[in-house]
């Protein structure tokens, strides 16, 4: 179980984590979600006593993390993949952990193994590891404590589609046996798939939270056809709201059935039509993000 | 997946007692191959200076005290560093975040990583008594040395002032600057700075024993402390470590770790 309430951390005038709270289940997956400056990253450092909150509060298993005697044995923790020393070998990280948490020798190799890391690899500087390598050992990290709660942020950066494959499983089966997930994305779709609850957060406060289920509820409806425009007439034309999709479709706030009746009536042809699922929660993503774009269009 | 069970029996709810802490700190040290080196270095450095006295002085010169004496010169400059490195590299390589998700109190780990340098000191003083000792009994046999071996508490006081001081010094400076680079230079640019200093103007030179930290460990070097100069060594070991060293720990116990 993790607990915030209206976590705040102000740096002079810049809020750079608003009032947050929520709560996150044993049992369950919830991803943390919001464009990169978000406050995903200082809401988890709070939530683990590195980052002094300016005020509100974080527990972890009903009491701060600080107080928790021998953290690493509740909650596993994944703050940066790439905070290692390049000098110390994937294998010689575990082995300082296990020793400080008072764990055998054999937890180490056992935990390489599970996230896929060669005895070989373990034998190499962390320097000579791929992002995906240091993510994986900050996994096996995570997870040598036999902890009832995972902290990760942004786990599967780095990761191939076959590893975050592979990660979504792993948190899934924690979560399955009673662990209690957060992790952190700037990518919907990375955490979609597995998140039981989703939160979102921009510029600092929560925007949108829930069960996964309710925030994809199909929030109206997605048309394509060969003339958009005559499509955008004839939603007009039977009073139904449409608005322009970042990928050339329409989003209509009506049902399917409407939508087609009002092409129908206007005789505008179409080429897709079905329910948006969650695309309105894209949208909400998009626009979020949108503000840290910096590319010029080509 | 294998058989592995990611959830497995409750652990029991004890603290992360100070040995392991030490233990880990300890391992710090030696597990990578800037720390490996630098104490390969320690050794290295301590027996070269053994070798070459033991050629270079002159017969009635090769006593117990003066091998002691070359010993702590190279000592005395690569030990601060074990202090930097072992207090900055959670800084500058951001292991921070690890250690201090797994131990939160931050007093406890930074007193393990005192202990244990201050472990690894007293195994290079040890290490340098024992070359001494070996360069002397060389130079009698080989060389017809003078051989003495008066060397008394005060030597041994003296050195173990000397040497302490400097990996507190190293332990100072990291502590405050938080950063690898900027306490290495930090340590071997304020020296030289202060030297050039207190040679160059002539109303300094006076000054320079309650000022400068070398020159009032000059009468330890020399095994003639005496008076006054307790006082001065006391005076610049304020100004030098300890106030450094309060400013440092009190900026690190509060200091974000990002």
């Amino acid at each position: 179980m993790i607990e915030l309430d209206h976590l705040t951390k102000r740096y002079g005038g810049y809020t750079a984590v608003d009032s947050v709270s929520f709560a996150v289940r044993p049992g369950t997956v919830t991803g943390f979600l919001g464009p990169n400056g978000a406050g995903k990253s200082t809401t988890m450092r709070m939530m683990v006593g590195l980052t002094p909150p300016t005020s509100g509060s974080a527990t972890v298993l009903g009491v701060p993390y600080p107080k928790l005697p021998n953290p690493g044995r509740h909650a596993g923790v994944l703050l940066d993949a790439s905070a290692q020393h390049p000098g110390r070998t994937g294998r010689e990280v575990l082995v300082l952990g296990a020793t400080l948490m008072g764990l055998p020798g054999t937890r180490v190799d056992e935990m390489l193994q599970l996230v896929g890391l060669t005895p070989a690899e373990g034998r190499r500087r962390v320097r000579d590891y791929s992002l995906g390598m240091r993510q994986r050992l900050g996994i096996a990290h995570a997870l040598l404590g036999e902890p009832e709660v995972l902290i990760l942020d942004e786990p599967a950066n780095g990761l191939d589609p076959a590893g975050i494959h592979w990660m979504r499983g792993l948190l899934r089966r924690f979560a399955d046996r009673g662990g209690c997930v957060l992790l952190s994305s700037h990518l919907l779709h990375e955490v979609q798939a597995v998140a039981d609850e989703l939160v979102i957060i921009g510029n600092g406060r929560i925007v949108a939270q829930g069960t996964k289920g309710e925030l994809l509820a199909a929030a109206g409806t997605i048309v394509r056809g060969p003339d958009l425009d005559a499509l955008v007439r004839a939603f007009e034309l039977a009073g139904l709201r449409s608005s322009a999709r970042p990928d050339g479709g329409l989003l209509i706030d009506a049902s399917i059935e409407d939508v087609g009746r009002a092409a129908a009536a206007a005789g505008a042809v179409l080429t897709e039509l079905r329910a948006a699922d969650g695309a309105g929660l894209e949208e909400m993503f998009l626009q979020l993000t949108a503000g840290d774009r910096t590319e010029v269009p080509a | 997946m294998t058989a592995v069970d990611v959830l497995g029996a409750r652990p029991a709810d004890t603290g992360i007692p100070l040995g392991r802490l030490l233990r880990v700190e300890l391992r710090k040290l030696l597990d990578t191959r800037a720390g490996l080196w630098l104490l390969v270095a320690v050794g290295l450095s301590t027996a070269a200076a053994v070798g070459i006295y033991l050629f270079a002085a002159e017969p009635a010169e090769l006593t117990f005290r003066d091998f002691v004496d070359v010993t702590v010169m190279p000592q005395e400059l690569l030990l601060p560093v074990l202090g930097i490195l072992a207090v900055t590299t959670e800084w500058t390589q951001r292991t921070g975040l690890v250690t201090h998700a797994l131990e939160p109190s931050r007093g406890r780990v930074l007193a393990m990583k005192f202990a244990a340098t201050g472990i690894f000191g007293a195994l290079a003083i040890g290490l340098g008594l024992a070359a001494a000792a070996v360069g002397n009994v060389l130079g009698m046999a080989l060389l017809d040395g003078n051989g003495s071996w008066a060397y008394g508490a005060a030597g041994l006081r003296d050195t173990l002032l000397v040497q302490g001081l400097s990996l507190l010094q190293g332990l100072a400076l990291g502590a405050l600057l938080m950063n690898t680079a900027a306490a290495l230079v930090g340590y071997f640019v304020l020296p030289a700075a202060f030297f050039t200093l207190f040679t160059l103007v002539d109303g300094l030179q006076e000054a320079a024993p309650w000022i400068d930290l070398a020159t009032s460990q000059d009468p330890l070097h020399s095994h003639t402390i005496d008076g006054v100069e307790w006082v001065q060594l006391i005076a610049t070991t304020t100004w030098w470590i300890l106030l450094p060293l309060a400013a440092g720990v009190w900026r690190l116990l509060r200091r974000e770790i990002k």
